[in-house]
């Protein structure tokens, strides 16, 4: 192993010194697309230019991520069930932390998804945050009730990338175009397909966690 | 040239540096750790150069691909991790055999 070192070192070091080269010496940006953007951001139906480009200007990307997630998700559930490890009961501290912590987390995340409108936040920020919570619950020993883990669940993961579909498909048969939102009703369009989607990103993140098919989810 | 090639360059060199890791270490913990430095790393540079203009206002469209990318980033971990799960369960070891 020691013998190949003395060529690595220098090729990832040219590798370095080429790739900050390129990075130092990258022409100054023609100023046409933040100027575009600028210019169009009263027909997104939003004011923060981020969640405009993510759902808006660039909705395709953003559609296709919650199919990669959905995918991702998929890929964990078919490796088979939950790999079973040695549970220990949470201590004390962690216990009394989590009940005050998760129903703070749950409602910062309804205010960042509010608040990615007109200011930072948004899906993913308050999607996180809902994984947050729910990884917190899973480490304290939580489980979803086995009522829950069949359909349920699976209505709520696929629900964000279902929202994104229905919208688009219906615009499409309105509009004439896939993701045309007409200005009027963008800002309404853009805070449920939102909605939907944090609610995705919290459970598909927190079921990943889990690493593995709920048991009794059979369908 | 203004203080922001700073961050950039330090994106740089966490790639690197992550790709350093991933080609040495064999154990497939550190192999996946590597990969996630090698991804901030280059969230680090699309963020710096979103500000390269200081006069205008930081451009957006960088950060929505780097909201983009950190989710992917994350289950594409979160998918590693099972795998490497698996491979410890079926060979007893972190590594990959040859």
């Amino acid at each position: 192993m020691d013998t190949k070192h003395w060529l690595l070192l220098p090729l990832l070091l040219a590798l370095g010194v080429a790739l900050g080269y390129a990075v130092v010496s990258m022409p100054e940006p023609g100023q046409e697309l933040p100027t575009m953007l600028a210019n169009n951001m009263e027909v997104s139906g939003v004011s923060n230019p981020v969640t405009a480009v993510l759902l808006n200007f660039r909705g395709y990307d953003t559609l296709l991520e919650m199919g990669v997630l959905l995918g991702a998700l998929l890929g964990v559930w078919s490796l088979g069930g939950i790999v079973e490890n040695r549970e220990s009961s949470p201590g004390q501290v962690l216990d009394i932390m989590s009940r005050q912590l998760v129903p703070v987390l749950i409602l910062v995340a309804g205010y960042l998804l509010w608040a990615g409108a007109d200011a930072p936040g948004g899906a993913f920020q308050a999607g996180s945050l809902l994984a947050a919570a729910g990884v917190l619950l899973l480490l304290c020993g939580w489980r979803l009730d086995n009522r829950y883990s069949g359909l349920p669940l699976r209505v709520l993961l696929v629900l964000g990338l279902g929202m994104f579909v229905i919208a688009g498909i219906g615009l499409l048969l309105l509009q004439g175009g896939f993701l045309l939102y007409p200005p009027a009703a963008a800002g309404g369009l853009i805070l449920i397909i939102e909605a939907a989607a944090t609610l995705s990103i919290g459970t598909t993140l927190a079921a990943m966690f889990l690493g593995g098919r709920p048991m009794g989810a059979e369908l | 040239m203004s203080y922001i090639y700073l961050y950039a360059l330090l994106g740089v060199g966490l790639f690197v540096l992550g790709l350093n890791a991933l080609i040495i270490h064999a154990n497939l913990l550190r192999k996946i750790l590597a990969v996630n430095v090698m991804c901030t790393g280059a969230f680090l540079v699309l963020v710096a150069l979103a500000s390269r203009n200081l006069a205008a206002q930081p451009d957006p469209v960088p950060h929505a691909m780097v909201i983009t990318g950190i989710v992917v980033a994350v289950s594409a971990t979160a998918l590693a991790l099972i795998l490497m799960v698996k491979v410890n369960l079926a060979t007893g070891k972190n590594e990959l055999p040859d």
